[in-house]
């Protein structure tokens, strides 16, 4: 079973412009939808609070991996860790991994998420009652990225 | 593994190893990830353990794998869009 989640996409976009739109942290901020306090170190730890329209008192934080420029930028986080109140510290973390890889049509950009199998049950319902309140409010803020109204 | 365990059977770990290129201490270390994910369950019969798949679980857990799918999509369009701009 999948214990991963891999997506790719061609981005019309040399591989330096990618790069800097993943590890460049106010641009991460931007599509990731996070407003991070500070750039991506290895090693250390990162944090800042969601922007997107419902989740705005949540907080992410990831812990830089892997920076190996234009190449491979990675981070181990809590995904969805959508309860305020709740400490996540103890729990497993999942990994996120971007591969960047130029292609003639620009950038081949692959991210892998692992280690789901790992997660507490719970954790499963919260991203559900994410799922109801947050994503759908978000998927309609990128029809409005992608085509804004005329 | 899974699949192995998809057809509804309860399975020992030298049944799932049976033409399995894992180890039988790999076996036994996925079940376990597994079994503290709540998607495998186990019983006592007689002298050997049996695993055996929930499905309930599994749907959940599909059903979250697809959201965080979605959300990754989602955030590869905004991408895209601040990329290519």
């Amino acid at each position: 079973m999948a214990d991963r989640i891999e997506k790719r996409i061609v981005l019309k976009a040399p591989v330096s412009r990618v790069w800097r739109a993943l590890t460049d942290y106010r641009e991460f901020g931007t599509w990731f939808h996070v407003a991070l306090d500070g750039p991506f170190v290895r090693g250390q730890e990162v944090r800042g609070r969601i922007t997107w329209p419902g989740a705005e008192h949540l907080t992410m934080t990831a812990t830089v991996q892997r920076i190996e420029p234009e190449r491979v930028f990675s981070f181990t986080w809590h995904p969805y860790a959508i309860d305020p109140a709740m400490d996540y510290s103890s729990e497993p973390t999942t990994l996120v991994e971007f591969t960047l890889e130029p292609v003639p049509e620009g950038t081949l950009l692959m991210v892998v998420e692992s280690g789901f199998a790992a997660l507490p049950p719970h954790r499963r319902d919260e991203a559900f009652r994410m799922n109801d309140h947050g994503w759908s409010i978000q998927t309609q803020n990128i029809a409005e990225y992608v085509a804004p109204p005329a | 593994m899974i699949g192995r365990l998809s057809h509804g059977n309860a399975l020992s770990i030298a049944r799932l190893a049976e033409g399995s290129a894992l180890t039988r201490q790999a076996i036994s270390k996925h079940l376990r990830v597994l079994e503290g994910a709540g998607i495998v369950d186990r019983a006592r019969a007689g002298r050997e353990t049996l695993y055996r798949l929930e499905p309930t679980r599994l749907a959940e857990m599909r059903a979250y794998l697809d959201g965080i799918s979605r959300h990754w999509d989602a955030a590869f369009a905004r991408l895209k869009a601040l990329v290519e701009e």
